[in-house]
């Protein structure tokens, strides 16, 4: 039967998803320095923002292009770049500055094999721990991922809006195949799609305080030209914004920085699952090896093996509350990524030796199939 | 540039923040007509008749600290 | 008398500079010129990235962004970019802006976008402990080139004209009156302006080289500072040792926020 394409499907990469996600969240500016598998998604936005009203800036290098995203969101745009595992590197201190600033802004990262220039064209998955550790310092972390360039459309808006309602900077991972692939993706109509703005303060800018501790943890930045003056610094501060080496403002600031994530960590965390209520062994994947293992589950349910998927669509937090559940059901997990145990570690620290922790790793820049999970499984059980 | 330059007759009222005044001796050095001397690490004005209002030692003080009326 | 309260975050005083420090004395020069020119602090942002001088704005009640070290410029192109009509002044330093943040230095430059970049040279890195600096003399000691810099320096005025700034100039702390009228200019040019402005270190750069007392310095840039009308008179001998203030390069260049406007002008027309 010939498909019928309306107005809202497309044909597109993951990065075009990216892209179009995007400017479906509200993002008016990007930052960005083109680096392979990502450069796609500046590509798109160079043709489309200066027609929508948004500004697009190709910087000097990865570390200019996260500043200039940062400097513009305290505008009050919407802002975003788009990297690999080299330029993600470049940007941590800066990303750095987003989290201990409260910045909002989106950092996509379509993940390369690493270490260093690595595999270029290639996926990998070797970016998930660098993703909740590759600044100095310690802070709360939103990471979120995507399986198919329609995954990368919804959750680049839900990156947007994870952003602003947290004030903090959010990182999409997301790896090569997906990026690369072509496919299907169906466009809502952009006037349906709920949008997260960051609060606004509605006290006057005499009584005003931009980093007011509140219940929520979150705080109230005005946008730079709108009559709060105010400070913002990367060092740590207090309320005001101005620089303290007050141990207690200090400890405060930092302790806020990681609770309102951890606090808000339920509203935040999120996963998919796939006939694990009768499981007795569990496949935990996510990004591009998360499609091998649904079609690996169907495949070994028929052959009668009880295998279930659980697949996180936010690997930061990290649903240790989750897992640990599934641990006391389940025989074993196996945790099949594109890297050598990032997430498998996580996975066995939260399972608290409830079950077995079979690892499936890969790093030869091909992708895991799902016969090799088959085969794995088979192997474990 | 115009140093020294004349100013209005009426006699000049210069004050110092001593909390802000970091003892620099800028304001002192400079005077074109040797208003200012140091006392205890600090500025002390020690001829204000002599005062012709130039402003230098306000404009070249870093620390807020002096101001000419 | 000046009223500098109204500009100023009186509870952060006194600042941190150390005593004859001349970014006190820049800071002034900026608010008087910032109170000339008429700007309206509501749509002022004030970018600095790490070191004595970006300490700055967090004195200067305006919208003040201290960054990390080196990228002002980046942070500040983002802000222009995504408001082209708030008024941004960087305040940078002669390692923030010139070493570690040299591409975006250079990149801003050649972009043109309106920034005003007010370069303090303390010829050091002043606020890690003097260690040499991009613009340290050759043969001047520095914490890191105990036995005197075996490097050259930095022309950093020229550096930003090579690149494509359109306005360039220097100025020092000595001369305060001037360095307020450049600060004028500087702001008012449309394009990148870059005033490199001589604030020499006395407590990291001084002490290690023969001028260690603030007055010292002020007489070193008193007698060593020449404005360009007398430079052009001078012969080369004269020249030695000397150093050229004043406006070095002042041109039109097409400036990044207008032909940002202009592509998306035309966009609209051929649709």
């Amino acid at each position: 039967m010939p498909v019928k394409i309306s107005d809202k499907i497309r044909m597109m990469t993951g990065n075009e998803a990216c892209a179009e996600g995007a400017i479906a969240a509200g993002c008016l500016f990007f930052g960005g320095y083109p680096i392979t598998p990502s450069s796609e998604i500046a590509e798109y936005l160079s043709r489309r923002f200066p027609i929508i009203g948004g500004k697009f800036i190709q910087m000097e290098d990865e570390i200019g292009a996260m500043g200039s995203v940062i400097g513009a969101a305290l505008t009050g745009m919407k802002a975003m770049t788009a990297t690999s595992g080299p330029g993600f590197s470049l940007k941590q201190e800066n990303i750095g500055y987003a989290s201990m600033a409260e910045v909002p802004c989106v950092i996509i990262d379509v993940q390369r094999g690493g270490p260093s220039t690595g595999m270029p064209t290639l996926p990998a998955q070797m970016d998930v721990q660098q993703a909740r550790w590759g600044t100095h310092g310690d802070r709360g972390v939103i990471a979120l991922t995507a399986s198919s360039a329609q995954e990368t459309f919804e959750q680049t808006i839900h990156a947007f809006n994870l952003a602003e309602r947290y004030m903090t900077p959010v990182v999409l991972l997301i790896d090569e195949i997906t990026g690369h692939t072509t496919e299907k993706v169906t466009l809502p109509d952009y006037d349906s799609i709920e949008r997260v703005d960051r609060k606004r303060p509605t006290e006057p800018p005499e009584t005003y305080l931009p980093y007011k501790y509140t219940d929520d943890c979150i705080p109230t930045l005005a946008p730079f030209g709108t009559g709060y003056r105010y400070n913002v610094t990367g060092l740590c501060h207090n309320e005001t914004g101005f620089p303290t080496n007050d141990p207690k403002e200090i400890e405060r600031l930092i302790l806020r920085l990681t609770e309102k994530i951890v606090k808000n960590r339920h509203e935040i965390i999120n996963c998919k699952r796939t006939m694990l209520d009768d499981a007795e062994i569990a496949i935990f994947a996510y990004g591009s090896v998360a499609r091998s293992a649904r079609q690996a589950v169907l495949q070994l349910r028929e052959e009668g093996i009880k295998a279930g998927l659980l697949e996180p669509t936010v690997l930061w937090p990290f649903p240790s509350e989750i897992v640990l559940k599934i641990a006391e059901q389940v025989d074993s997990f196996l945790v099949a990524e594109m890297n050598l145990g990032q997430m498998a570690r996580e996975v066995e620290l939260a399972s608290k030796c409830k079950a077995s922790i079979h690892r499936l790793n890969r790093v030869d820049g091909s992708p895991i199939s799902p016969p090799q999970i088959v085969g794995k499984i088979k192997e474990v059980v | 540039m115009a140093e020294g330059a004349p100013a209005s007759k009426k006699p000049a009222i210069i004050r110092v923040k001593l909390e802000w005044c970091k003892g620099c001796e800028i304001c002192v050095t400079f005077c074109p007509k040797n208003v200012l001397e140091m006392e205890g690490g600090k500025v002390k004005v020690a001829r204000v008749e002599d005062c012709t209002k130039c402003m230098l030692c306000e404009l070249r003080c870093p620390d807020f600290a002096i101001t000419v009326e | 008398m000046f009223d500098y309260l109204p500009y100023i975050r009186e509870w952060n005083f006194p600042h941190i500079w150390c005593s004859g420090c001349g970014d006190g004395i820049v800071l002034k020069a900026l608010i008087r010129a910032t109170d000339g020119l008429g700007i309206h602090r509501d749509e002022a942002v004030m970018v600095s990235g790490i070191g004595c001088s970006s300490r700055t704005p967090g004195y200067v009640d305006v919208n003040t962004l201290h960054t990390t070290h080196g990228r002002a410029l980046a942070f500040a192109t983002g802000v222009k970019h995504a408001s082209p009509n708030l008024n941004v002044i960087v305040v940078t330093g002669d390692g923030d802006a010139t070493a570690i943040g040299g591409n975006h230095y250079i990149h801003a430059a050649r972009r043109n976008i309106d920034i005003t970049v007010l370069l303090y040279n303390n010829y050091i890195y002043g606020m890690t402990g003097g260690q040499v600096s991009p613009t340290t003399r050759k043969g001047d000691r520095a914490s890191t080139a105990p036995f005197g810099s075996i490097e050259p320096p930095f022309n950093i005025s020229g550096l930003a004209k090579a690149a494509g700034a359109s306005f360039v100039a220097r100025g020092d702390v000595y001369n305060v009156k001037k360095l307020e009228k450049l600060i004028k200019l500087a702001i008012q040019k449309k394009g990148f302006s870059l005033l490199e402005i001589l604030s020499p270190c006395p407590t990291a750069w001084g002490r290690r080289n023969k001028m260690g007392h603030p007055v010292q310095l002020m007489e070193w840039l008193r007698d060593s500072t020449v404005s360009m009308e007398k430079w052009e008179k001078m012969t080369d001998e004269e020249r030695e040792g000397k150093i050229r203030t004043g406006v070095l390069h002042d041109v039109a260049r097409p400036e990044f926020t207008d032909e940002y406007a202009k592509l998306v002008k035309r966009l609209k027309a051929e649709k």
